[in-house]
């Protein structure tokens, strides 16, 4: 009787904590929404408020004004979804190179690979990647931004864990029945991989959205930039400093990443843990 | 066939990461030994001349001092935040599916977004946590252009994006200590506190090192975009991180081979945290 209340007790303090702390932790995209939704005579008031004064849409269609806004948005598409489908098309091919087959090199292929983790990415983009995009006339392009991010360790690793645990004996069921490799690797691995697809896929694209380095040094014209660095162009821009503007552009420039990331919570979170990139 | 197949499965993954990754990295050690000729037309051998131009320079050593600052308080901070917050939400009391998308939430958001969100809430006239701070305090801070705030400001901004990557493996290491272990441990009187000091933090130790690494990583690398959106290195560059001066020192100030001895530097950083997470990491993960 004594220990199942203090359990109880126990259950109803750590719940309202996390009721307290899930609270905080959203506030700031909270907050964010009722300011881009204030009509701007109470973007000033004060105090500030916690919930809108009205829904305003205004500052949403002032926010695609301020800077070309639907523009850097089909730029961040555009990047973000041809990254991706690069990244898992050539990790799934290198990941079964490595799951399935004995090939002279293979160890030293597998740590040349393993050690590009170890390297700084934005190290490397700021002088030397940068200056070989000059030498291709890549700088103000798309090629600039997609083509380095085509292939990754990461994605790599992660297929070539996925597929070593896929038993050997379909390999050699499928050898019996006369398929070659491709015709395996196509008719039975692919197809037993979609769920391992689908959450490297979401990794890739919420990565892919959120650069900033790199689209900031490498597209110099406005209209080549994404959504990033349109939210800093927009901070620079408003120099009467309209926050509901501001918030109305970052909540655009948010919302496919938080919408992906709340609707498939679970792959997210299951893949992560898995594949251990850096966040 | 089946003896030139895997090399042709490799051949685009390595087409990307020698010319994207290896080339400019072995382009910048280069680079880091020559200077650009006074009209910028050619490039002089130099010897180590850009690193001891890059060390005797005061402002390098300013972003290094403010970098072992930034870093790993920053970490810490996340660390046990982080902890903690798993800890309760591993209780599965009832609504934990719920309140882990609220708490979650920031993974998705980017750091660029994560600095102009807290550039907002901070703001003198219009933020939120601004009137807090003042309502609490009583006092009026300018965050991001006086002092130590502009560091707070960094801190808020940082902790609060990297605190969920943190959680979610946090939650993962929690599942995986037995049941039966803190049972026992229940049963012989040890209190939440003690079965959490003396079991579940020292059982996922390994996992701790592994953020810790992480954390280090992105806090000194990928918190540019925080840095540039909501302080730009400043007051006075008193936020500058080594990331930024060398961003600030190749774009801003053109100057070629001094940044590129940073990116040296940062090369070596990189490889220091490497063989601290093999030699240290091999002998933890045994623990387990």
């Amino acid at each position: 009787m004594k220990r199942s209340t203090r359990i109880r007790v126990n259950t109803i303090l750590i719940e309202i904590t996390l009721v307290i702390v899930s609270f905080i932790v959203f506030l700031p995209i909270i907050l964010a929404i009722t300011m881009s939704l204030q009509p701007p005579e109470h973007v000033f008031s004060f105090p500030p408020k916690l919930f809108p004064r009205g829904f305003e849409i205004q500052n949403f269609v002032q926010a695609f004004h301020t800077v070309p806004f639907a523009r850097l948005l089909f730029n961040s598409m555009l990047i973000a979804v041809c990254t991706t489908a690069g990244k898992i098309v050539t990790g799934i091919l290198a990941g079964y190179a490595f799951a399935s087959f004995k090939f002279f090199g293979k160890s030293l292929a597998f740590a040349f690979l393993f050690a590009t983790l170890f390297l700084p990415a934005e190290t490397i983009m700021i002088v030397p990647l940068f200056s070989i995009m000059r030498k291709f006339g890549w700088v103000n392009t798309y090629w600039a931004m997609i083509i380095p991010f085509m292939a990754s360790a990461t994605n790599t690793f992660l297929f070539r864990q996925h597929f070593r645990t896929i038993p050997s004996e379909l390999e050699d069921a499928a050898k019996i029945d006369g398929a070659g490799p491709l015709r395996y690797f196509w008719s039975i691995l692919v197809p037993l991989s979609k769920a391992m697809i689908g959450g490297a896929a979401i990794i890739n694209f919420v990565y892919a959205w959120n650069m900033y380095l790199w689209p900031l040094i490498v597209s110099m014209e406005d209209q080549m930039k994404t959504v990033q660095i349109g939210v800093k162009m927009m901070i620079d821009a408003e120099s009467a400093n309209n926050w509901g503007i501001i918030m109305a552009g970052t909540l655009v420039a948010l919302f496919p990443t938080l919408l992906v990331f709340i609707l498939l919570q679970g792959v997210f979170v299951k893949s992560l843990v898995r594949s251990g990139v850096k966040g | 066939m089946r003896k030139f197949l895997p090399y042709l499965l490799l051949i685009p993954t390595f087409l990307v990461i020698i010319l994207f990754i290896y080339w400019p990295a072995a382009d910048s050690f280069r680079m880091s030994l020559y200077k650009v000729s006074p009209f910028g037309n050619r490039m002089i051998y130099t010897g180590l001349g850009n690193f001891q131009k890059v060390f005797s320079s005061a402002e390098y050593r300013k972003a290094v001092l403010f970098t072992t600052l930034y870093v790993p308080v920053t970490v810490l901070l996340t660390i046990f935040i982080s902890f903690f917050l798993a800890l309760l939400l591993n209780q599965n009391v009832p609504g934990t599916r719920f309140y882990r998308t609220f708490i979650f939430a920031p993974y998705a958001v980017s750091p660029a977004i994560a600095g102009t969100l807290w550039t907002f809430l901070l703001n003198p006239v219009v933020g939120h946590v601004n009137y807090f701070f003042m309502a609490v305090f009583g006092t009026q801070v300018e965050w991001l252009t006086t002092k130590p705030y502009a560091l707070i400001a960094l801190f808020f901004a940082s902790v609060w994006k990297m605190m969920p990557f943190d959680i979610i493996f946090y939650i993962a290491g929690l599942q995986s200590v037995p049941d039966e272990l803190m049972e026992s441990a229940t049963l012989d009187g040890a209190g939440v506190l003690k079965k959490m000091w003396r079991i579940q933090f020292p059982m996922v130790s390994p996992i701790t090192f592994y953020l810790v690494i992480m954390n280090i990583i992105v806090a000194m690398f990928s918190s540019f975009a925080i840095i540039d959106v909501m302080t730009k290195g400043g007051p006075g560059g008193y936020t500058t991180t080594m990331m930024y001066r060398l961003y600030l020192d190749a774009f801003a100030f053109q100057k070629t081979g001094p940044a590129s001895a940073q990116s040296v530097i940062m090369f070596g950083l990189m490889a220091i945290i490497t063989v601290i997470y093999f030699v240290f990491g091999e002998r933890r993960v045994h623990y387990r």
